[in-house]
């Protein structure tokens, strides 16, 4: 029986958790078993930032399909499944959809792999913060084979560089183009609506508004920031003619048959487009074509209420579900001041004192306590386990988040009766495979970095078997608090 | 179990596009009426579920989206229910279902989660309340033994709030053994947030034991069904619904939408039984879209839109609506269907109708908005 030693009464709660612990649990993903504990904490994640040992392709993702193979295997799909005759169309659709699955539960996997092996956990988090900022959600069947590359093409490369860029590579993507409705948005004015008009006036094309709203409320203003309907009428306005080349059943523009575009690639089409000067937010866009859009997302990437914005979400994510006001100005202010430079935001965050409070204030979502759970336990590799169904079963299926917002950062939206029990349950799964190897005791002290309560050390001690004090240990408050 | 049951809630992460994501709460109280809050998350399209065929704007403002008139259910000279509504017409028939038109919550932008955490707080402004009406509507009722208990990994916001609130999901998980969990419980004795969440958790367990594990409409409509159906269970429900965000290809999507919401219904109602008679169900969204179709096949964001109230224990075969037309001149910033109802003031008068409270102090509770006017006539029968 561990007995209380310091101190600290017997009935205290509340263990001062270590920088150390902090650096690997609250920033990084979860010690690795066997691992030390980074001897300088703040070091250790300014290293990952600056030291070049991020990998934006790292070797589990290197193998994964780009969007344009999958874009062009979509494509194929849909005119299988045209071309097949009425007894076939069926079948044809079934094994598509098998691929279609496969090819998801794959790249979850490889996501989880590379969250296992990672030399730099502390970007490896921000990845999956930026992939639940610019959300898109695999209900969509396209989407659903896009948002592996989207994460892999659209965030990584950007996660350390500049926001504009990222946000940029976002829009552009078919996931993105695809999951808010883009790709077919025409101008009531252009010359392309006119076309269809005379042809059949009672099907007119015309906005679709979804892209602009999302990009202005979500991915940087932030709601409730000072624009109105009209600038998002528009802003999607403005966004005509950005699309992506046709992967057949109404995905690409018009769906045409002899689209030059490669499927799913981003094109700007011009005949879409609606002509004119737009004003948004009192500013005015005369720019031609293309250039219009990316003007307004220039200056949506500049704007103090996206600095503000982003500030918020990334203090919530990192320090409270309620995020102190002082360190969200001082982000938001290195924000701007840098033109969104993000690694000089991480920096001001790591050196912020907020985020080292010695109390573990935030929850741990599904993916946090799984991916932490697998790297304590030290497993490297998956084997035949497949990601996708746990996440399922733990409530937060990996890019499905329900609704463009992405998944919620606080507590109340995760720390409910049943989750714990589904923990539980899967704590004991993965605990069985790991046997006797582990003694729970000593992992957790060192998963904890010394910051181990004594009142779960003692009921690790108490456990009836090896495993048993295992699965304690992944679901006790000091594991799933971060 | 024998202990404190305050509420329950479930969630089908399902079959169907309307359930992904899908969730019940429920919580119980001394009585033998039920109360269901059905949330149809993503702004459900008003204006081609309940269809004002009648008007004269209607069609050449949706084009190839309008619901063909011959095909609906007529429900009086100027409304008709969507096709897919099969049993949801029968209830109307038979006099066990209300529609309301034209209803809005107090919110006016366009942002679904703004929109929604109005509707669930029944503030006036977003992020103005903490906690949901749901949640102060249990408030009011006398407990009786009083336990939380959820089949969801997470709460709704309508129903967080003081009560306490517990979580169950049929799981696909092999269960963890007594002793683990009694350990768990251990474990958690000297931490009040996951000790209370546990101690939840363990009394779901006991009372989940015959409720199947299917997560389709039809399953998760029995699954509620047996839950408000026993004696000791919860007497309030809420059911969480999402992929009602048409913005493209709305006609093929809407329908199955709505034959899910149906299925699901059917099958409450069929479970309840001669509980049915009791119980007043709430469908609900938090804004309509836009008056014309976009240039998608879709439409976008809007303002008012319709909501449903359905149960044995409604005074149905009605339409209540203060219709105010789709001419330009009328729509809502020239582009939505204008509100005339108060959503505020329907939950309220159904609220407290279904468990016969004083309808000034229910108002007063469930909502901050002072300006709302009560509903012009009763909702349920007496």
């Amino acid at each position: 029986m561990a007995d209380v030693t310091s101190g600290t009464s017997a009935t205290s709660v509340v263990t001062s958790v270590t920088p150390a612990a902090i650096a690997l649990n609250r920033f990084g993903l979860g010690a690795r078993a066997g691992e030390a504990a980074p001897s300088d904490p703040k070091g250790w994640l300014k290293s990952q930032l600056f030291g070049a040992s991020y990998q934006a392709m790292p070797q589990a993702l290197g193998v994964q399909p780009s969007s344009s193979a999958l874009a062009a295997e979509f494509a194929d799909r849909q005119s299988a499944i045209r071309n097949a005759g009425a007894d076939d169309k069926q079948a044809v659709r079934k094994s598509y959809n098998e691929k279609l699955r496969d090819i998801y539960r794959a790249a979850v996997n490889a996501r989880f792999v590379s969250a296992l092996q990672t030399p730099t956990p502390f970007v490896e988090r921000l990845v999956v913060f930026w992939s639940n900022h610019f959300a898109v959600s695999v209900e969509k069947p396209p989407v659903a084979m896009l948002a592996g590359s989207f994460e892999a093409e659209a965030i990584r490369p950007h996660v350390l560089g500049r926001f504009e860029d990222m946000l940029v590579a976002v829009e552009r993507h078919p996931a993105m183009q695809i999951f808010l409705d883009q790709a077919r948005s025409v101008g009531p004015d252009s010359p392309a609506a006119e076309r269809a008009a005379a042809r059949h006036p009672e099907r007119k094309p015309g906005l679709n508004e979804n892209l602009a709203r999302e990009i202005m409320e979500l991915h940087t203003l932030g709601v409730r920031s000072g624009y109105d309907q009209n600038d998002v009428t528009e802003f999607a306005r403005a966004l005509t003619g950005w699309s992506i080349g046709a992967m057949g059943g109404g995905m690409g523009a018009g769906a045409q048959r002899n689209d030059a575009a490669a499927p799913g690639q981003f094109v700007f089409r011009q005949p879409l487009h609606e002509p004119g000067t737009r004003t948004i937010m009192n500013r005015q866009y005369d720019q031609a074509g293309e250039q219009q859009a990316l003007a307004v997302l220039h200056d949506l990437a500049a704007s103090p209420a996206t600095a503000q914005h982003i500030a918020g979400k990334l203090a919530r994510h990192f320090v409270a579900d309620t995020p102190p006001p002082a360190l969200v100005d001082r982000l938001a202010s290195v924000f701007s001041a840098t033109n969104g430079d993000l690694s000089s935001v991480y920096q001001v965050l790591i050196d912020s004192p907020e985020a080292w409070a010695p109390v573990d204030a935030k929850f741990k979502t599904p993916w946090d306590w799984t991916v932490s759970s697998l790297r304590g336990l030290g497993f490297n590799t998956l084997g035949n386990t497949q990601i996708a169904p746990l996440l399922t079963q733990l409530g937060q299926p990996v890019w499905r988040p329900g609704s463009p917002a992405g998944y919620d950062d606080i507590a109340a939206s995760w720390a409910a009766p049943d989750a714990l029990v589904r923990r539980v349950e899967l704590a004991q799964r993965f605990a069985s495979r790991v046997g006797d190897t582990l003694d729970a005791r000593t992992l957790g002290n060192q998963l904890l970095a010394g910051s181990l309560s004594d009142a779960t050390a003692s009921e690790l001690s108490r456990a009836e078997s090896a495993p048993t004090a295992l699965a304690l240990l992944l679901v006790s408050p000091d594991f799933q608090r971060r | 179990m024998t202990t404190r049951r305050n509420f329950l809630l479930c969630a089908g992460a399902g079959a169907g596009a309307m359930l992904i994501g899908s969730r019940m709460a429920f919580a119980s109280v001394e009585s033998d009426r039920r109360f269901v809050f059905v949330i149809q998350r993503g702004a459900a399209d008003g204006l081609n579920i309940v269809v004002p065929y009648a008007d004269p704007a209607y069609a050449s403002l949706r084009g190839a989206l309008a619901i063909d008139p011959s095909s609906a259910t007529r429900l009086d000279g100027t409304f008709a229910l969507h096709p897919s509504l099969v049993e949801t017409a029968k209830m109307y028939a038979a006099q066990q279902a209300l529609f309301v038109h034209a209803v809005a919550s107090p919110y006016r932008d366009r942002s679904h989660f703004d929109g929604q955490n109005v509707l669930e707080t029944g503030g006036t402004a977003p992020y103005q309340m903490k906690d949901g009406w749901l949640n102060r509507l249990v408030s009011m009722l006398p407990a009786s033994k009083a336990n939380a208990i959820a089949l969801a990994s997470t709460v709704p916001l309508a129903l967080r709030g003081r009560a306490e609130v517990t979580s169950y999901a049929p799981s696909a998980l092999p269960q963890a053994p007594d002793d683990l969990l009694v350990r768990v419980s251990q474990l958690y004795s000297g931490d009040p947030q996951l000790h209370a969440l546990w101690s939840s958790a363990m009394d779901a367990r006991g009372l989940a034991a015959d409720a199947g594990a299917r997560q389709d409409p039809a399953s998760l409509g029995k699954l509620a069904a047996s839950f408000l159906g026993r004696s000791d269970g919860p007497r309030i429900a809420m059911i969480e619904t999402g992929g009602w965000d048409t913005h493209s290809a709305q006609n093929q999507r809407l329908g199955a939408q709505l034959k899910a919401l149906d299925t699901m219904m059917a099958s409450m109602r069929d479970g309840l039984g001669e509980h049915w008679a009791n119980t007043t169900v709430l469908v609900a969204t938090e804004f309509g879209r836009m008056a014309t179709a976009n240039g998608t096949g879709g439409t976008d964001h809007g303002t008012a839109s319709a909501a449903m109230l359905l149960g044995g224990a409604v005074q149905g075969g009605r339409v209540l609506a203060d219709w105010p037309g789709l001419a330009p001149s009328a729509l809502y910033q020239g582009r939505d269907l204008r509100p005339t109802l108060g959503l505020d003031s329907l939950i309220a008068a159904a609220a407290g109708e279904t468990f016969g409270l004083d309808p000034v102090h229910v108002r007063a509770t469930l909502f901050t908005q002072k300006t709302a006017s009560p509903m012009s006539s009763r909702l349920l029968r007496t």
